[in-house]
């Protein structure tokens, strides 16, 4: 029997521990011990982004990371992103402007637009493409989903400058 | 005559056919709360890790499970020989033939199934599968199908050798599997013998795979106290999976549940009856706990449904001024090792004689000769409605290079050619009748928002000019599609008519739950069909709950492929809201005593005629169907179920134009435009549609320009991971223009033809054209597929238009 190690981390604001062998992926910590699916698997060669997570402040491929890495770390999943009852401006906006089909890619695009407006809150549509290149979707084409991250972009700007 | 603004407010608050209605499948998507196969966890389950070949073609020596079965955390080692007792090592295919479910003796194909490990957690399972041990002897392996009919090629299917058929007419050779033929060969010959014009050209459309982001999977449950089994699968056909398990397994079908729920994503790879599920299954009763099986990327594109693999020559036959006289198309169709891909069970080469087009063809012949090569199983996929981008790849292919030939112009050749406005319906010469159509209005529409006269004097001036630094092109698609399978006539998977189902029980309260035999994997289905029974109903959509998927529940259905949900089950639905309102009307006429002749509908209410204010809502009419106070011998309820058998397959067109600029010295394609025109009759969701076209747009992007599936002469996968396999990404994808015109479906109960794999069809001969206009000016009429930039490059290098 290999040697587990317990690892705990903050999750969505929430703290948890698990016991994991030195090979486990985050992505399956999430998944299989911690009831969090929202994340998904898309592929094993890191390049679909289903998995994306946030962790530290980086938007991270639970796929690619093994769950010791992140001992005493923070992650954002999907699941964090809506608080209070209240949808995440990118959440209401994936759905405003149609910007997912199937729902698989989803939580994946959601977490790493949250990132990208964290780090960019005005992106150029060319930023956006860019920034979401790490994520495949096979069902819109993307044109929604950029259209969706411009709209919560501009909603979360004028939230804040009403908050100033 | 009501209030206008009155109307229109009523009309609105349902939020019927016409709106674009926000889905309500986003609530739980946005969430993370989708409920898709790997979400799923049931008590005592075990997984399921399957070990699979590395060799093509090879002998099994010897299987040996003992380090597998000793790795902590394995409990059983499945192999052919353990599946032998319940004779489910082979399992009878939807095509005719016979498909190994873990190989027996022999491996047909790289990383086919050899056996499946069952452990108490995906990382135990795939410890045991790296430790069974495999002892094969490689046979030499058949990878071009060009090939698999030589006179000494190796005999891939023994176990058929002496089959003079499978399914489809007497076989020439051991690797052959069937030769389809449609149209009058004698009358097309004498066409091409007395053309002015006659144009050939040798085309592939290559090996790809529908990738969706999710793979196949599934959670097999056996009872054995209650001797149920339930399937939670990825299946675009939970009705037709849960039929022929019932076949396999002796299990009868009422005991059978098959649950599709969340599906990430589709495109036909989810049709097939995969050797996994059949393992799971098994294993499930022989172990009597659930099990899950969840395939890697790897081996989804490996082994699952396959898309084209269709080796063909195209040939027109014109007179002086291009109206084509005739017409022969044929391919080599490369099936892999098993003949499993879905089709009708008539039309083995599915709707491949649509290949006329949108276009007055007289004289049309067309053949297709199926064989085996040492590849995994399939053909029929990837948003193809039965090889329908096969056929209109095909076509739109040719008729570019008649007009290259000719020297006319591209979207020319096409107006001279297009079946006309006045001749629909019109039979075509294979026989199937288009049911509407307005072919120049939608290319006259599409050519003046691109002012398509001004980029071909654009395209002059670069072609004229030595120093530009790109090649223009512009490529144009006409096409029609043929979709909705369809009339049972025709139309059957194993016997089992394509017909599709709708029941709808609505409640005292207003409320409304519809149930379809179709199966929803990110269309939008509980969006629109509330919207077409919002329409019909006069109830608000938010009230209405659509479900599909489980087997249970749901009518009988052929499921969701080929753009079939709209055609078929959305026509069910109108129909199944049609008999409610029509007991709704007796049921009015009762409350208002009046005859039903002095009623008429107004969005949401029966009013009697001449004196409006006498009036009973839908919503109304829903209480009192379930009170005492109904017309003598009426039963209570407002329910309804419908099956329908559609008349007739549909037929979506549409225009395309793409303009690209090749860099000359990189073979970079640039899309500068790409500008999408659809007609597919009555638009339920305009917003959903545009998603659609958007989608399938981009799928098409990745097909002409990037996917392929190689393999070495040895039967290895060169290429079968996201490291090599095209998905394209935001940045590659361009940014899409649509459009549309509406030409109804004169036999659809609300003329809606269906539309999601109309921009796939449409596309990828768009995408090409363009391409291959680019070099047309230097005797260019043909390029295959796809159009990386290293391979536009080597056509510019072989070309020289890369020397400065």
């Amino acid at each position: 029997m290999a040697k587990t190690y317990k690892v705990a981390f903050k999750l969505n604001g929430k703290d948890v521990a698990a016991e994991v062998e030195p090979r486990e992926l985050l992505i399956y910590t999430l998944r299989e011990k911690l009831a969090h699916t929202g994340s998904h698997i898309g592929c094993e060669t890191t390049h679909c982004g289903a998995c994306t997570v946030d962790v530290d402040g980086m938007s991270v491929k639970a796929c690619t990371v093994l769950t010791v890495q992140c001992d005493g770390s923070q992650l954002l999943t999907v699941e964090g992103l809506e608080q209070g009852g209240v949808l995440h401006a990118l959440q209401q906006a994936f759905h405003e402007e149609h910007g997912l089909q199937c729902g698989y890619c989803t939580p994946g695009m959601l977490t790493r637009a949250y990132r990208l407006l964290q780090e960019n809150p005005n992106p150029t549509e060319h930023d956006i493409r860019y920034g979401i290149s790490g994520n495949l979707c096979r069902c819109t084409g993307y044109q929604n989903i950029v259209k969706a991250v411009q709209s919560a972009a501009r909603k979360l700007t004028a939230t804040a400058a009403k908050a100033a | 005559m009501g209030d206008l603004s009155d109307i229109k407010e009523r009309e609105e608050k349902l939020q019927g056919m016409g709106t674009s209605l926000l889905r309500k499948e986003d609530a739980k998507f946005i969430r993370g709360q989708g409920a898709y196969i790997d979400d799923i966890k049931l008590p005592g389950m075990l997984f399921g890790a399957i070990v699979r070949s590395p060799y093509a073609h090879a002998r099994i020596k010897s299987i040996n499970k003992s380090k597998a079965l000793a790795t902590p955390g394995v409990v059983a080692v499945l192999v052919a020989d353990d599946l032998k007792p319940v004779n489910l090592h082979w399992m009878p295919t939807v095509g005719g033939d016979v498909q190994a479910v873990l190989a027996d003796k022999k491996v047909h194909f790289q990383l086919q199934e050899v056996a499946m490990v069952l452990a108490s957690d995906r990382y135990a399972a795939y410890d045991g599968a790296a430790a069974v041990e495999v002892d094969y002897e490689e046979l030499p392996a058949i990878i071009d199908p060009k090939k698999s009919l030589a006179k000494d090629a190796v005999i891939i299917r023994e176990d058929i050798a002496d089959k003079k058929e499978v399914g489809h007419g007497p076989r020439t050779h051991p690797n052959h599997i069937f030769t389809w033929e449609a149209g009058d060969k004698a009358a097309a010959d004498a066409a091409f013998s007395g053309a002015a014009v006659t144009v050939r050209e040798e085309i592939l459309n290559p090996r790809v795979h529908p990738c969706p982001l999710e793979t196949c999977g599934c959670v097999a449950s056996f009872n054995k106290a209650t001797g149920n089994l339930t399937l939670y699968v990825t299946s675009q056909v939970p009705h037709l999976l849960r039929t022929v398990l019932a076949m396999l397994s002796g299990i009868a079908e009422s005991k059978i549940r098959v649950v599709g729920g969340d599906i990430g994503g589709g495109f036909g790879n989810k049709v097939p009856i995969y050797p996994g599920y059949v393992v799971a299954t098994v294993a499930s009763i022989v172990t009597g706990v659930p099990i899950k099986w969840i395939e890697s990327r790897i081996d989804n594109i490996s082994t699952t449904g396959f898309a084209r693999d269709y080796h063909c020559v195209g040939e027109l036959a014109a007179d002086k001024d291009g109206r084509i006289k005739g017409l022969r198309f044929t391919a080599i169709a490369d099936h892999g090792a098993f003949n499993s891909h879905v089709s009708a069970s008539k039309l083995p080469a599915g709707l491949f004689s649509i290949c006329t087009g949108s276009y007055a063809i007289p004289n049309a012949y067309c053949r297709v000769d199926a064989v085996y090569t040492n590849k995994a199983p399939g053909g029929v996929a990837y948003r193809c409605s039965l090889r329908v981008t096969e056929a209109v790849y095909l076509i739109e292919r040719m008729m570019d290079v008649l007009a290259h030939k000719m020297g006319v112009d591209k979207a020319e050749i096409r107006r001279r050619n297009f079946v006309q406005p006045e001749q629909f319906p019109y039979t075509t010469a294979f026989g199937w009748t288009l049911d509407s159509g307005a072919y120049h209005t939608a290319l006259e529409k599409v050519l003046k928002a691109v002012d398509y006269d001004g980029l071909r004097r654009e395209q002059a001036a670069k072609r004229a000019d030595p120093s530009s630094p790109t090649l223009m092109g512009i490529g144009i698609a006409t096409f029609t599609e043929i979709v909705g399978a369809g009339p049972t006539k025709v139309c059957d998977i194993l016997g089992i008519g394509l017909f599709d189902s709708c029941e709808i029980r609505v409640h005292p309260t207003g409320g409304v739950i519809a149930r379809l035999g179709t199966m929803s994997q990110g269309q939008g289905h509980a969006t629109t069909y509330a919207q077409i029974i919002a329409t019909e109903l006069g109830l608000p959509a938010s009230d209405i709950v659509v479900e599909e998927g489980d087997t249970d529940k749901s009518p009988y259905g052929a499921g969701t492929w080929g753009s079939r949900s709209t055609p078929v089950s959305g026509a069910a639905t109108a129909q199944a809201a049609r008999k409610i309102k029509e007991k709704a009307k007796k049921i009015a006429a009762h409350l208002l005593e009046v005859a039903e002749g002095d009623l008429e509908w107004e969005i949401d209410r029966f009013k009697v005629k001449g004196n409006p204010s006498q009036a009973k809502t839908m919503k109304e009419i829903c209480m009192v169907a379930h009170t005492g106070n109904l017309p003598a011998g009426m039963e209570q309820g407002l329910n309804a179920v419908t099956y329908y058998d559609p008349p007739n397959l549909t037929f979506p067109f549409g225009a395309y134009l793409c303009v690209v600029d090749i860099d000359k010295f990189t073979g970079e394609v640039k899309v500068r435009r790409f500008y999408a025109l659809d007609d597919c009759g009555t638009r339920i969701n305009p917003m959903i549609i545009e998603g659609q076209i958007h989608g399938g747009l981009t799928e098409a992007f990745a097909v002409a320009m990037g996917q392929q599936l190689p393999f070495d002469e040895n039967g290895n996968h060169l290429g079968n991971s996201l490291l090599d396999y095209f998905l394209p990404t935001a940045m590659e994808t361009p940014h899409w223009e649509t459009d549309h015109t509406v030409t109804p479906c004169p036999h659809h109960p609300i003329g809606a033809k269906g539309v999601a794999e109309s921009p796939h069809v449409g596309g990828i001969p768009c995408f090409s054209n363009a391409v291959i206009d680019a070099f047309a000016h230097l005797g260019i009429s043909h390029m295959d597929m796809p159009h990386s930039a290293y391979r536009v490059w080597q056509q510019c290098n072989a070309l020289g238009v890369n020397k400065r």
